[in-house]
């Protein structure tokens, strides 16, 4: 029972994962993007699109990406470029994501496109305990696995890395080194808005294999909580998303369950409190509070001659 | 080599202010429109559907009565957001302070005071109570962000999917109207508590203290000091501190107030509209209100025009989802691309774009 | 030659000609001088060259081949590096991880072994002392400039711009500068030092050109430095640095401090322990390298710091717990150091941020009233502004202290702090500020004044105490016989 809720926990935590280290790539180069719930359910309705159409779930899985990095990239030029203000294009990005996607989606619902199988790893899927709440799992779970520690690696270890949190921690210092912090930033807000839209192709495409209206259901505004939650880390951001799908899937289970009666909208209140209570713990926490690891220059958009 | 860059306009022009909006309205309609085409398939119907959407919301007889009582809940929740907005605060929650404030709005008229039938006494009553219950609702993240930094967009999010919840809790379970054939909808409330309608035009009295609001937030914002330091707070808080301005205490206070007048709105959207909480009442009008505040540029008065229009869009998107079957997601896409052509333009009337070539003896430039 | 600027000439929107048709050159070996007041178009000259700004007009050659500079990095790939007044580093990142962030040899992976062995050659070298692996947020600010200039010297600049590199700076520090500037210059580097500091001008330039008002007033050799000569073609008159000051007459005790210990941001002590009295009619002045306290000093008494330890007394009335709002009513007034951050919100206009502080007529407010009464005020103090509702970030940094003076002033203190009320303003503005504080003593007010700048401190202060790590070292006679001792006590050594 308990492995079970566990690797239920993992399924569920994954879409929040691949929306988490999206905003944290997004975010570490100085760019808010708050559209991620509607990127998360364009990612879905593409993906599903796609994946009937041509009953391949891998073209569907990287169609979902790229329609997530044209969106993303609208958000990117909008505040980038023409320095609108970020938090209302987020708000604007996650009501057209929502709208193209309820629209596209009408004729979607209530069918079945074909699904990421589950895939056990040979020898790691029967270590007792870790294989079944790990390794037994979709491609796609296995893919974070990398992405993890590759977005880690990659942030920390690597030029490209340096030369992205320059970008989200002091622009300036970056523009002098001759780094193009435009396109930095555009470059990052894409991708993170790509990997963002493959979370929500996980609903459609390994969690369910339907289309719901809205089936994100406030899993990217989770995200957005968890970036911070996770300090902008990758590796923490893992722990934070599997914590939350471990939430989701009890109360999915409990509802299911009927052992416990308690109503249904009770429950589903809990990933929300509790991630405002986390927050709450973590903010008075003396380090947690300067906020060590948050972009300096986030959500600033940045012009070099703007003190003339 | 060509370059090209982007210079912030020092002067805009006074008419970019109405030529702006107007052509990005009229952008996104062309956007919209080529959807709509590839829709019908004959560029007759799109032309169709907008003439039914500029027309129906706004004509007297037709949807105007439905326009206004949409623009009152927008109006009020985008009022209560530019006090925050002025302070650079992110209260994304105005959803859930409406929601709140239905909610309380409810309790007072289903449930504490269902015996109450003098309405001089009642309304009052059911709508502070909603104004308050708001106001508690935006004091959470109000304090925490005060006194924990901690940041309020999320935290004003996780409380409205909190509150969207417990609303639906309350209707499916304990609420339930027991003779509302099992839909998630609570009894209608008593007559005393209707707000009083203008004659037979359909349009209700909340219309009034809306707009009362605007006078109230514009006497506030511009003509107290306590709005002079919201306005200090909002460019430095800093500084603010060293003018000896207590800006936790301030945080908090403009939080409330923000809270509140969405509150209210939640209210009068009850005794006004409504008469029954229900599934699905607010169609994100704490969201567009966000969108509201920001496109009047936390003007009160323009606020008014901004939400009007709003309000007709609304109204016109619905008309056309029944006249002519265009799915609700459509007016979503809409908002959405008026919404990015709006801050886009906005954003390109007040910056010039200057392409530079070098030539000898340095460069000339062309704006 | 090195480098040749000819005819340059750059507008500013709005009017402003910030170089108008200057002519620089450079040669290798030399230190050459850019002296002028703020806002002569300095930086904005040296911003042209490091390709932050682009001319409107003129012509750049290095090494007699014409250039067209377009950006820092390709500044710094043709060998020309600034070190500008706002340190570029991130401060979460290690030195070494810094001078890697520029360098394109690096594609994918850095070589920080590597790296690390070049910044320790080069720092031993040049005697700089830079450790590769600390983080620059450690570093104090003098530590941060070397690392400026080192990343100038790993990229092998052969033109070096240092942007008033001695404004943040000890006595002390000063010297391993000019020590390390003069080794620069051996190797065959040329540099262009930007101040407006005589003193230290005529220490370090082997030629010096004037600038005023965006014009080159006139170039001088080594041999022909003459330090009124060189202030008269700064401001075109004799600058009277030497302030009238009538006797003192020192009144009643206004301010008296005992055993004040207060901690930092960081959560560290700042100050240990500090007690002084004051008196009406008298400048007090406490002198000190920046960041040994005088900021916390300066929050605590004002309020927006609470103390660890210790009383604060205003005229008898105890204040230790008041709030800022209460000590600004009582007739504290505080100009504190960071006028753009702190004492001003650069977005209202010159209006609104003249009456920050204003209480009259608690509960309304109308800003028509605000502007009106703002024309006197700007009036009063001669601020250079086109209308009351002009935004105060457009204005120059010496009318942006004027605006914060004449609020200060305007507010009927007892008790002006005044924390380093000259940095970055030019001779006719920090003569004003002068005249401002001498004239507020002369009408009976205390001023504390905070100072790193021994000439400032010296030049018009009743008594002079030495800070050094939040502890006062003691005391000294304003007298420049005693520069040499009052500089020990800054570096730390008591009663020297």
């Amino acid at each position: 029972m308990i492995l079970k809720v566990l690797s239920a926990a993992v399924r569920s935590g994954t879409p929040l994962l691949f929306a988490t280290l999206g905003e944290i790539i997004t975010e570490r180069s100085g760019v808010m993007n708050l559209g991620l719930e509607g990127l998360m359910l364009i990612g879905a309705i593409t993906g599903f699109m796609v994946s009937y159409n041509t009953k391949n779930v891998y073209l569907g899985f990287i169609a979902a990406m790229i329609a997530g990095a044209i969106f993303a990239l609208l958000h990117a030029f909008m505040v980038i470029t023409l320095r609108v203000n970020q938090v209302v294009s987020g708000l604007a990005l996650t009501m057209l994501g929502t709208g193209i996607s309820g629209m596209l989606g009408r004729s979607y619902i209530g069918q079945v496109a074909p699904k990421f199988s589950e895939m056990r790893i040979p020898i790691l899927s029967d270590i007792p305990g870790i294989g079944e709440i790990f390794f037994s799992h979709d491609i796609l779970v296995y893919l974070t696995y990398i992405l993890v520690p590759l977005t880690f690696f990659i942030l920390f270890k690597t030029k490209p890395g340096m030369i992205l949190r320059a970008v989200g921690e002091e622009p300036s210092a970056a523009d002098s080194r001759g780094i193009n912090v435009y396109l930095v930033r555009y470059i990052a807000t894409t991708i993170g808005g790509a990997i963002t839209s493959a979370g929500g192709a996980y609903l459609s495409l390994a969690y369910t294999s339907m289309w719901i209206e809205n089936m994100s259901a406030g899993r990217g505004w989770i995200a957005i909580a968890l970036v911070i939650f996770s300090a902008w880390e990758p590796f923490k951001a893992m722990i934070g998303s599997y914590l939350f799908g471990g939430m989701m899937a009890t109360q999915l289970r409990l509802q299911a369950g009927g052992k416990v009666n308690i109503s249904a909208n009770i429950l589903m209140m809990l990933p929300y409190i509790a991630t405002l209570v986390a927050m709450v713990i973590f903010s008075s926490s003396e380090k947690f509070r300067k906020r060590i690891g948050a972009p300096t220059a986030l959500g600033i958009p940045y012009s070099r001659e703007e003190k003339t | 080599m060509l370059k090209i860059r982007i210079v912030k306009r020092l002067n805009p022009p006074k008419y970019h202010a109405f030529l702006v909006p107007i052509l990005s309205v009229v952008i996104s309609l062309m956007i919209m429109g080529l959807f709509l085409w590839a829709r019908f398939g004959k560029f007759e119907k799109v032309v169709e559907a907008y003439r039914e959407m500029f027309s129906w919301p706004f004509i007297f007889d037709y949807g105007l009565p439905d326009t206004i009582s949409k623009m009152v809940p927008l109006l009020l929740a985008g009022l209560g957001l530019s006090v925050v907005f002025k302070m650079k605060i992110w209260n994304i929650g105005a959803e859930g302070q409406l929601y709140l404030g239905a909610m309380a709005t409810t309790w007072g008229a289903l449930f504490l005071f269902k015996n109450v039938e003098n309405s001089l006494i009642l309304i009052p009553t059911l709508l502070l109570m909603g104004a308050i219950a708001g106001a508690l609702w935006a004091f959470i993240p109000g304090i925490l962000k005060a006194y924990l930094k901690l940041d309020e967009i999320v935290a004003t999010l996780m409380l409205n999917y909190i509150a969207a919840h417990w609303l639906n809790y309350l209707i499916y379970g304990p609420w339930k109207d027991p003779e509302g054939y099992n839909f998630p909808l609570t009894a209608v409330f008593p007559e005393s508590s209707w707000l009083p309608m203008f004659g037979e035009s359909g349009i209700h009295s909340g219309v009034l203290i809306a707009l009362a609001m605007v006078v109230l937030i514009y006497f506030l914002m511009y003509r107290t000091r306590w709005g002079f330091h919201l306005k200090i707070i909002g460019d430095n808080q800093t500084a603010a501190r060293y003018s000896g301005i207590n800006v936790e205490k301030n945080i908090i206070l403009a939080m409330i107030l923000s809270g509140a007048l969405a509150g209210l709105a939640g209210g009068i959207q009850m005794l006004g509209v409504q008469h029954r909480l229900q599934h699905g009442f607010s169609p994100g009008y704490g969201y567009t209100a966000i969108i509201i505040a920001w496109l009047a540029r936390l003007n009160p008065w323009a606020m008014i025009v901004v939400a009007f229009l709003f309000g007709g869009l609304m109204v016109g998107s619905e008309q056309l989802q029944i006249m002519m079957r265009i799915p609700i997601s459509m007016v979503y896409v809409l908002q959405g691309i008026v919404l990015f052509t709006l801050l886009a333009s906005e954003m390109i009337f007040n910056y010039k774009i200057e392409i530079l070539i070098p030539r000898n003896g340095g460069e000339k430039s062309w704006r | 030659m090195l480098l040749e600027l000819r005819n340059i000439v750059k507008k500013f929107p709005g009017g402003i000609v910030a170089s108008d048709h200057v002519n620089f050159d450079l040669r290798e070996g030399e230190v050459h001088t850019l002296l002028g007041e703020n806002g002569a178009g300095k930086t904005t000259l040296m911003n042209i060259l490091f390709g932050l700004y682009r001319m409107d007009e003129g012509e750049i050659y290095l090494q007699g081949r014409r250039v067209h500079i377009t950006s820092p990095a390709h500044a710094l790939s043709l060998g020309i590096g600034m070190v500008q007044q706002h340190f570029t580093l991130v401060p979460s990142f290690t030195v070494a991880e810094n001078i890697a962030l520029g360098l394109k040899k690096y594609k994918f992976k850095v070589d920080f072994k590597e790296v690390s062995k070049r910044i320790e050659e080069i720092s031993k070298l040049y005697n700089l002392n830079i450790d590769p692996s600390a983080k620059v947020w450690q570093l104090s600010v003098g530590e941060r400039q070397k690392v400026e200039i080192l990343k100038l010297l790993y990229a092998k600049a052969k033109i070096m711009i240092l942007d008033e590199p001695t404004a943040v700076l000890t006595p002390q520090e000063v010297e391993s500068l000019f020590k390390a500037i003069r080794m620069i210059k051996e190797s065959g580097t040329g540099v262009i030092f930007i101040s407006h500091k005589l003193r230290e001008v005529m220490e370090i330039s082997d030629r010096v050109t004037v600038l005023k008002s965006g014009k080159v007033v006139g170039t001088l050799n080594r041999d022909e430095l003459d330090p009124r000569k060189l202030a008269n073609m700064m401001v075109g008159r004799d600058v009277v640095l030497k302030v009238e000051k009538k006797p003192k007459e020192p009144g009643k005790i206004v301010l008296r401090v005992s055993n004040l210990h207060a901690l930092n941001d960081k959560g560290l002590p700042a100050l240990k322990g500090i007690s002084f009295e004051m008196r009406e009619g008298e400048i007090f002045g406490i002198a000190g390298v920046a960041g040994n306290g005088q900021r916390e000093l300066a929050e605590v008494i004002y309020g927006l710091r609470k103390p660890a330890d210790g009383k604060i007394e205003l005229l008898g009335r105890d204040i230790t717990h008041t709030s800022v709002m209460a000590r600004i009513k009582m007739g504290i007034s505080y100009i504190p150091q960071d006028r753009n951050g702190v004492a001003t919100c650069p977005n209202l206009s010159v209006a609104e941020n003249l009456f920050l502080k204003d209480q009259q007529g608690e509960f309304l407010f109308n800003l028509k009233d605000v502007v009106r009464r703002s024309l006197r005020r700007i009036e009063k103090y001669s601020i250079l502004t086109p209308n009351p509702n002009f935004p105060l970030k457009l204005l120059s940094g010496g009318n942006i202290q004027k605006v914060v003076i004449a609020r200060e002033f305007e507010n009927e203190p007892k008790l002006i702090i005044a924390e380093h009320p000259t940095r970055g303003l030019d001779v006719g503005s920090m003569e004003f500020v002068y005249r401002s504080l001498l004239k507020a003593r002369d009408e009976g007010k205390a001023v504390l004044l905070l100072a790193g700048d021994l000439e400032e401190i010296f030049t018009i202060s009743d008594r002079v105490a030495v800070i050094y790590e939040g502890e006062i070292m003691g005391y000294v006679e304003p007298d420049p016989s005693n520069l040499e001792k009052i500089g020990l006590m800054m570096a730390g050594v008591r009663d020297a």
